[in-house]
């Protein structure tokens, strides 16, 4: 049961040499053979790629190197440009797209030896809450396949909950990593912003997109985040500040440790994931922590100011795609205007094309200043509510998602409604801060996720948190039926 | 505040992009939807406050070396483009 294996167990297997790179390789890939094809969560396969960097692997090992995630096994999300392979960004208008570099992320997990499977299936161009938008068609919860993962990076979550990788990456704009993660019971980590290079992550959103890591348990996450981190020149809002050891934090008391409920996210959370979210915060006071009310009086607004500022900035990061140097271009252009038209009318799907002019809308002459100036005024109320937060707790906890994994197609039609998904999670995004989701419990057999945000560069102090929770409970060691 | 369907054509052309007589009735729907769901941020009391464009306070655009780092590797990158002619993007005729 190779799959089950956390990242330290696999490796100490492979050390041992009980199992080889190639051999734990091939074993992930009759599982992605097998259980793929309900879940649609790849858009690409690198089988042979993944062999040859398995055989590498080995011979590393063999050569003498050792590392936690040398030979491990792993999917990224579709959003990382990985050099030789299609990076489609789950749309049309990358299909064709074949990156000719790697990202930074990518680079980092490859130099530490980690080999890639594939790349996740997505919400197109990272737009989206529910897996529904790409263009490669839905994903599918492993709890419920008539359910949705969550979004954007429902590929990469449905694979980490069904275990088709070690662990899988994933990006954050307004939820992406925390609300999947919630919704199928993974582990999800969103660092702070500025923490993990952006080199080489297509750009939706350029003040709030953060890449992170899905993973069985918050100690796996350590491992893997450990990796992730780190100062790179090539991204121009990368963080230059020492990255802690991850790993080496984990297993600190909690004693003493001051949670803030937030008051905005129970106010009218049903009752059922409100038992959860308390049951969660008896263990936090059983392992010593000490449970504090606060309140963030702005967080309400959290939601339209994303919505302005979001497609704001994917208005602009978009408009590199215009048919002439890459990617989709409409057949038989009958001038440039044309040209520019069609291949984004048809090359972009209708969630992209809403923001895009939503963000064009909001940043035109005579709005500006309505909406546009207003959000970012908004976004310092939030964050300084956030900060005046941190004075008095050490970390923020609430539910991560208001209701368990919804029905694929339920909400499709309507965009606000969809949007209300993420008002737990937007907060974070806007702040800059580092949040991570862990599963805390079921309601009628589907996960629900355990959200904690924590000041910038909290990471070790909140993984930490989730791993003392982990030890002291067995959620995120279930597996779907069907899956295990 | 509803948008209307000169706002969404004038939009859409802003923002280069093509929508089909069919799809336009949606458009007009859900972004007016949209507009009015986030002109919640106009009815709010702000005062005076600077407005933030970046996560991290104090955050600024790095700058480096005026240093050639990169390589000429234009080939490779040409590789996805749909029409390349001498090293050149082929679009349609602009000038007349």
């Amino acid at each position: 049961m190779l799959h089950t294996f956390s990242i330290g167990k696999l490796g100490r297997s492979l050390s041992s040499g009980e199992i080889s790179s190639v051999e734990l390789t091939r074993s992930f890939l009759a599982r992605i053979e097998r259980l793929n094809p309900s879940l649609n969560a790849l858009i690409t396969l690198t089988a042979e790629q993944a062999l040859l960097a398995a055989a590498a692997a080995d011979r590393r090992r063999a050569a003498g190197e050792r590392g936690p995630l040398l030979g491990i096994p792993l999917i990224h999300k579709d959003i990382f440009c990985t050099d030789g392979v299609r990076t489609s960004c789950g749309s049309r208008m990358l299909d064709n797209f074949v990156a000719p570099y790697d990202a930074t992320v990518v680079t980092r997990l490859k130099a530490a030896g980690a080999v890639m499977l594939g790349k996740a299936n997505m919400d197109e161009f990272a737009m989206g809450s529910s897996n529904e938008t790409s263009y490669y068609g839905p994903v599918k919860n492993p709890w419920d396949t008539s359910k949705v993962p969550g979004g954007s990076s429902g590929g990469s979550a449905a694979a980490a909950a069904a275990r088709l990788a070690a662990f899988t990456t994933g990006t954050d704009t307004g939820g992406s990593i925390r609300q999947p993660a919630a919704l199928t019971g993974v582990t999800g980590v969103k660092p702070t912003y500025g923490r993990v290079s952006r080199y080489g992550m297509i750009a939706f959103a350029s003040s709030l997109d953060q890449a992170g890591v899905f993973a069985r348990s918050a100690e796996d996450a350590a491992v893997v985040l450990q990796v992730m981190a780190g100062f790179d020149p090539r991204d121009s809002t990368s963080i230059d500040a020492p990255v802690p050891d991850y790993p080496a934090a984990l297993g600190e008391s909690l004693k003493g440790l001051k949670i803030g409920l937030l008051r905005e996210f129970f106010d009218g959370l049903e009752a059922r994931n409100a038992a959860l979210i308390h049951d969660a915060l008896k263990i936090y006071r059983n392992l010593g922590a000490e449970t504090v009310e606060v309140s963030l009086p702005h967080l309400p607004l959290s939601v339209p100011t994303y919505y302005v500022v979001a497609p704001a900035e994917c208005s602009s990061n978009l408009s590199r795609f215009d048919g002439v140097r890459f990617g989709y271009r409409c057949e038989n252009p009958t001038d440039l205007l044309d040209l520019y038209k069609r291949s984004r009318g048809e090359g972009f799907g209708a969630e992209v094309k809403r923001r895009i002019m939503t963000g064009t809308y909001v940043l035109s002459a005579g709005y500006f200043d309505a909406y546009y100036l207003k959000a970012q005024k908004v976004r310092r109320l939030i964050t300084d509510d956030f900060r005046a937060a941190f004075e008095q707790v050490d970390l923020l906890i609430g539910p991560t998602t208001p209701t368990p994994a919804f029905a694929i197609g339920a909400k499709i039609d309507d965009p606000v409604t969809m949007y209300l998904n993420d008002i737990y999670t937007i907060g974070a995004n806007l702040a800059g801060l580092p949040g991570l989701s862990l599963p805390c419990g079921f309601v009628e057999g589907l996960p629900m996720g355990l959200q904690l945000i924590g000041p910038h560069f909290s990471e070790a102090k909140l993984l930490n948190a989730a791993h003392l929770f982990q030890q002291a409970t067995d959620w995120h060691d279930r597996s779907p039926r069907g899956y295990e | 505040m509803s948008l209307t369907r000169q706002d969404v054509e004038k939009i859409a052309h802003l923002a280069r992009l093509s929508i089909t007589e069919q799809e336009m009735p949606v458009y007009v729907t859900s972004l007016s939807s949209i507009v009015d769901f986030v002109d919640e941020l106009s009815r709010a009391q702000i005062g005076n406050v600077e407005p933030m464009a970046h996560p991290l306070d104090g955050q600024h655009q790095r700058l480096r070396p005026d240093v050639v780092s990169e390589s000429d590797n234009r080939e490779k990158y040409q590789a996805n483009a749909p029409a390349v002619q001498a090293g050149l993007y082929v679009v349609p005729r602009v000038i007349e």
